[in-house]
């Protein structure tokens, strides 16, 4: 049996501590980021996979077909594996020497910083298990976007950046793949298949937006060489996506104006139950080893 | 077609090989709508995101099989099939429903 | 363990000569150890006794992944929750191989579907029970994979070859299922808080019976036994397994640091094992039944993804029903 490393302790490396090594205070506080804008822009990316694993895994035990639900798992596990590497970068990047499961667990909601259309539930409603036309629709869109992201980053300055990137390039590709498989099975399939394809994406494209939405973090990172701004991304995506969607029968949703903003903190309202639900364990259990 | 027929994946057997200069070796099956989902599905199932490794998928009503060695033996209608999957066989609409 | 509480078998008819001849070779073969494959003849009650099993075992395999899966969203760290995700996946995996096996015998995945939402086809009574804490999973990954390893080795050499293969396939990768929980109880009772070793104290408490039921009803009620061993189906009597068992488990809680809830656990040097208490019997039959904690919920969520994901498998088809004609077309 391999030692577990050291997890949640609340306050970072050096902090005060307690007589016999335990935490002293507060243990389940959470703890407070001061990213620079180095760590914001690698935050942004392993927030996204972090969330979107997390929606992913959800599907296990309950997707349409059994080895679809293995499927599902596999791409969660690919995910969740970037998410890993890159938090535990941006925790090197931000100085204060947290860990990755510091920062999945003991950060608060306005802290995260993914794309929104990662933190929107499966279901079509509130009380939905799950949507398999907007998770299949999702998991294109993102993995699209995320698949032109890897290929700029593998030319990072960044050396670990570059070499995560390498490695979740190939993964990428096969997400991708295997989700606009999906769209185009679904997209063309029956009449009833079509429209709930239509109806999820009329739900998540206005959240597209954001992917493109490029600010000062991002325009700081393609002056300094450490990865794309977010907005010379878009042609490239868009070419994609119409191309898929095209052989998916699906109709080009129109521009829309919408603007959503979870990469600058402000969240939708499902981020506060995702969190809740995800940080349950460390924050009920101050100072436990797991 | 019934309503259950309609929607039911036909099964493909899975054969991988799993390192260069190995024989591809039947695994087992799977369930998919189509060929490239077939493909996609058995590294899914069968290999579970190893590098390097090659996979054939035939549709099981596809192989064509010897008989089993022993002449007495019986066989059955469908004697080249690989196994009595009820969906090999068409039966007549009346009575479809077995 | 999948047919915890198998109905009588009716008596064979061996009307014909060649049936007589078909069935002596058929044995000679068996008792010679050999393997049965797909195409082979077997008896029409060999047949129907392996689809049982082995459709069980399936089902087993797939509603089990429902109360681990239901801590995979509030696991608590990521390693943790790679390792769930993981392990819940690889029990869908072995669903999966199980059912292609069967599907040899002359059944269809649908068929077996219908069968376990239906309530005629059981699955194994264990996971009729909630996990309602997360030191659930680890106690899960000790005594109840724990339990189904020992089960499942010896059906590697069970004389039906595609249900031993796949018992191979998944004996292999079940390495890793009993050693994370065992890691994850073993962190939290070395390493823990009080609240965790509190934890996972109860999580023992409420699973310790559960899991010696799994291994079904003690041998004098089991009528079955005698068939399924001579063809290698079953290969050790439940009382056996169960004894062997306990063994193996007061060792590994004292390694934890765990109690296990029966006071009348008590080494007997006469015998050389360990002397544990009466099972509650009533409560195997009322959860095999259909009245354990959650048997309802378990198959209400299968029936759920199944239904709910209908128009998905549906359109699948349909869409390639259309490639086909396109492809004529062209």
């Amino acid at each position: 049996m391999t030692t577990p490393t050291l997890t949640s302790f609340a306050a970072p490396r050096g902090g005060a501590q307690g007589p016999s090594g335990s935490c002293a205070g507060p243990a389940s506080a959470s703890i407070a980021l001061k990213p620079n804008e180095d760590a914001r822009y690698v935050l942004r990316l392993a927030d996204t996979c972090l969330i979107w694993s997390h929606r992913l895994a959800e599907w296990c035990g309950h997707a349409p077909v059994l080895e679809e639900d293995i499927a599902l798992a596999n791409h969660a596990l690919d995910l969740l594996g970037q998410s890993r590497a890159l938090l535990t970068h941006a925790g090197r990047l931000e100085g204060q020497g947290f860990d990755e499961d510091q920062l999945a667990y003991l950060r608060d909601e306005r802290d995260f910083i993914n794309v929104t259309l990662a933190e929107l539930p499966n279901g079509a409603t509130a009380g939905g298990r799950g949507d398999f036309a907007f998770t299949v629709l999702r998991n294109f869109v993102l993995s699209s976007w995320a698949l032109l992201m890897w290929q700029h980053l593998a030319a990072s300055r960044d050396a670990e950046l570059a070499a995560i990137a390498g490695k979740a390039v190939k993964e990428a590709r096969y997400h991708r793949e295997h989700a606009a498989d999906w769209v185009i099975r679904l997209g063309d399939g029956t009449e009833d298949s079509a429209l709930r394809m239509q109806a999820a994406l009329e739900r998540l494209w206005p959240y597209t937006n954001e992917l493109f939405d490029s600010d000062a973090v991002d325009r700081a990172a393609a002056d300094s060489g450490l990865g794309p701004a977010w907005a010379t991304l878009r042609e490239a995506w868009l070419a994609d996506v119409q191309d898929v969607l095209a052989q998916a029968t699906l109709p080009m949703p129109p521009k829309s104006a919408y603007r959503s903003d979870a990469k600058r903190g402000m969240h939708t309202e499902h981020m506060g139950r995702l969190l809740a639900e995800m940080q349950v364990l460390q924050r009920n259990h101050p100072g436990g080893r797991w | 077609m019934s309503s259950e027929a309609k929607s039911e994946w036909p099964l493909w057997e899975v054969f991988v090989r799993s390192k260069a200069g190995l024989d591809h070796k039947h695994c087992g099956s799977l369930h998919a709508p189509d060929a490239k989902a077939a493909v996609q599905l058995a590294r899914e199932v069968y290999t579970r995101r190893q590098e390097g490794t090659s996979i054939w998928v035939v549709r099981s009503d596809q192989i064509v099989a010897s008989d089993p060695g022993d002449k007495d033996m019986y066989f059955d209608p469908m004697a080249d099939k690989v196994y009595r999957h009820p969906t090999f066989y068409e039966l007549p609409e009346s009575v479809n429903h077995m | 363990m999948y047919t915890q509480a198998m109905d009588t078998a009716p008596k064979e008819e061996r009307s014909a000569l060649e049936d007589a001849a078909l069935q002596q070779r058929f044995d000679a073969r068996i008792d010679a150890g050999d393997f049965i494959e797909a195409k082979d003849w077997m008896p029409e009650h060999y047949r129907k006794t392996l689809v049982r099993q082995i459709s069980q075992h399936a089902h087993s395999e797939i509603v089990g992944m429902l109360p681990e899966g239901n801590w995979i969203t509030r696991a608590p760290t990521l390693k943790r929750k790679a390792i769930l995700l993981a392990k819940v996946q690889d029990e869908g995996g072995h669903g999966l191989y199980l059912y292609a096996a069967a599907e040899t015998l002359g059944t269809s995945r649908d068929q077996m579907i219908e069968a376990l939402h239906s309530g005629r086809a059981k699955y194994s009574s264990i996971f009729n029970y909630p996990t309602l804490a997360w030191a659930d999973v680890g106690v899960i990954g000790w005594l109840v994979d724990g339990a189904a390893i020992m089960n499942q080795v010896p059906l590697c050499r069970c004389s039906y070859a595609p249900y031993a293969r796949a018992m191979v396939r998944i004996c292999r990768e079940e390495s890793f299922h009993q050693r994370q929980g065992f890691d994850a109880l073993y962190v939290m009772m070395t390493q823990g808080t009080d609240s965790q070793r509190a934890m996972v104290q109860d999580a023992v408490n409420r699973w310790w019976w559960p899991s010696l039921m799994m291994f079904g009803p003690p041998d004098s009620a089991s009528t079955h036994s005698e068939q399924s061993m001579r063809w290698g189906i079953k290969r050790i009597s439940n009382d056996d397994l169960r004894q062997k068992f306990v063994d193996a488990c007061v060792d590994q809680a004292r390694v934890l640091g765990v109690t296990l809830p029966d006071p009348d656990l008590k080494w007997n040097e006469a015998r050389g094992h360990w002397d544990f208490g009466a099972i509650d019997w009533d409560e195997f039959w009322r959860v095999v039944g259909g009245d354990g904690p959650c048997n309802r919920e378990r198959l209400a969520a299968r029936v759920a993804a199944w239904e709910e994901g209908a128009w998905v498998r549906e359109a699948a088809m349909a869409h390639q029903r259309k490639a086909v004609l396109k492809e004529k077309a062209a």
